[in-house]
């Protein structure tokens, strides 16, 4: 067994154990509710409307990147990919988000921008453990990224810094 | 609420003799010195303290302890680094209806040294959802609300080091300070990397030191050693601790109620404000938090810096001490800004004293603008 370049999650915790499990047979699964649809990450009750989960469903792996940063130093000795690597809040096509790291791209800010569609990788770390990474998806129409999307203000509509004072 | 408008005044401030790198002395002697000159600062004799408000490091208990007092309410609500606002807030009720006569709020922190002073969090979710992909100090997460804000608004990095450059203008002016020499947008985009979209001078620093404020009712508050500081208003609200449940990363549900509930309990609008303290653990915060509290719109919040509104000079001067980027950062700032507005409109800062001031508003967040906790504060009974 090789050692793992990055923490382990730990520790896992019952209710979260079959997002784990489901991960390991490369299934991203959603804790869900009967009225609200799937949310994260894996707790008793509905967040929304605060009545108990249903299960689980299996989410399609496919989503956008909502934000990311660029970390240009470790920010804990058990992390260790060479930096720059990128940080990235994933909002999945249904809905929820998480957190995971952009991969298969340069680790350039100019390179990446919100919104990019993205997909899961399944990455192995060591033994059994699976973590979902993602990386750039071809675009793809989906209703909820259409939406997502419209709903983003113009760009540019606060001036840029150039001209101005100092 | 607004019954509890201008009942409760805040007597005495002081923060530990240094606020720097101070190897030699203990979180809890942070605390403790802290809550020593803040009495001091009152006239108040320690022992007559029987309120104790503290967050993080250590239980009321345990302050109560080491000062050598018994308090008769203790609160050690620990939401991050604005909980001091939200302590000052419930000193106010517990003074207010009697529960105790002498109220303190006090912080200590050895956040550069780590001398004493553990914090344990809880760790499952983070342990399992974030550290994994190489999460870690506050700087790997707020960065992902300042890179959504400038996808959604087109703020750039130049506005966002304005912030800094603004703040530093301040600090150049308070001798205590630990950083002074003024610094411009370059040199904020031309500092060490640390997490895209920041830069070193982005961020806050780390260091040791400790704040303290002691309330009292305002019928003993008139007659005691300093102009007293009435509590016009407090908010308090927290939305989520993982920065994926944030409703919406541009702009803090949690400030905006926090706002929204000091301002009504004190009858004041934004734009009533003469003074502002914002929590800036990153340059990015005070933008979205004047956007969050309705001083302007999403998008806008980065012109007050930009056009040296906020600036020393300006027409709404934030950040007087030099905030957490240039003054002092613990990791749990909120007590200083509350010194802060305290010195200011009891008119003591000297160099960077604000003119015509009877009006401050102090708003700080716990985590990623996870909680908000605000508190209007005046220099006469009424707004």
């Amino acid at each position: 067994m090789t050692e793992p370049d990055r923490p382990l999650p730990e520790p896992i915790t019952p209710e979260s154990r079959p997002y784990w499990e489901g991960l390991k047979k490369h299934r991203l699964m959603l804790p869900n509710c009967s009225r609200c649809g799937p949310f994260f990450y894996p707790r008793l009750y509905c967040p929304k409307c605060h009545r108990p989960a249903s299960g689980w469903v299996q989410a399609s792996g496919r989503g956008r990147l909502h934000s990311f940063q660029i970390a240009y130093q470790s920010f804990s000795s058990a992390f260790k990919i060479k930096p720059p690597y990128v940080l990235a809040m994933i909002e999945l096509d249904e809905g929820p988000r998480l957190m995971s790291n952009l991969i298969g791209i340069a680790a350039d800010p100019k390179a990446i921008q919100c919104d990019m569609p993205v997909e899961i990788v399944y990455e192995h770390i060591v033994g059994d453990v699976v973590l979902p990474l993602f990386k750039p998806a071809p675009a793809k129409r989906s209703s909820r990224g259409a939406k997502a999307n419209s709903k983003a203000k113009p760009k540019a509509k606060v001036k840029t810094a150039a001209g101005r004072r100092r | 609420m607004k019954e509890l408008s201008g009942k409760v005044c805040i007597v005495g401030a002081g923060e530990t003799h240094s606020v720097g790198v101070q190897p030699d002395k203990s979180a809890l002697s942070l605390n403790i010195e802290a809550i020593h000159n803040a009495a001091r600062d009152a006239g108040i004799n320690v022992g007559e303290i029987d309120g104790i408000f503290t967050a993080g490091q250590f239980t009321p208990a345990a302050i109560g302890e080491a000062l050598g007092v018994c308090p008769l309410v203790v609160d050690g609500t620990y939401v991050g680094g604005c909980s001091f606002m939200i302590l000052v807030a419930h000193a106010v009720t517990a003074l207010h209806h009697g529960l105790c006569d002498v109220a303190v709020v006090s912080h200590g922190e050895s956040g550069r040294s780590h001398v004493g002073g553990p914090r344990t969090r809880e760790r499952s979710l983070i342990g399992q959802f974030e550290t994994p992909y190489g999460f870690g100090s506050a700087v790997s997460y707020f960065g992902m609300i300042a890179t959504r804000h400038m996808h959604e608004y087109g703020t750039t990095l130049e506005q966002w080091a304005e912030v800094a450059v603004s703040t530093r203008a301040w600090a150049s002016l308070n001798p205590k300070s630990n950083h002074r020499d003024p610094i411009t947008v370059a040199d904020v985009l031309a500092s060490r990397p640390v997490c895209y979209p920041f830069n070193r001078l982005n961020v806050c620093l780390v260091t040791d030191a400790g704040g303290a404020v002691i309330l009292t009712r305002a019928d003993r508050a008139k007659h005691l050693a300093k102009k007293p500081v009435y509590v016009l208003g407090a908010g308090e609200a927290t939305e989520h601790l993982m920065l994926t449940q944030m409703r919406n990363l541009t702009t803090s549900e949690a400030t905006r109620l926090s706002g929204k509930k000091a301002f009504n309990m004190a009858g004041v609008k934004p734009n009533d404000f003469d003074h502002i303290m914002l929590y800036d653990a990153f340059t990015a915060g005070p933008p979205i938090m004047l956007e969050s509290l309705g001083f302007c719109k999403p998008g806008e919040g980065v012109q007050y810096f930009a056009d040296g509104r906020a600036a020393p000079g300006g027409k709404l001067p934030i950040n007087t001490n030099g905030g957490g980027l240039s003054y002092t950062h613990t990791g749990m700032y909120g007590i200083f800004p509350i010194v802060e507005a305290t010195r200011q409109l009891r008119g003591e800062c000297g160099a960077r004293q604000v003119q015509k001031i009877n009006l401050s508003l102090v708003n700080g967040m716990g985590g990623m603008l996870s909680a908000a906790g605000t508190l209007v504060l005046g220099n006469r009974p009424k707004a």
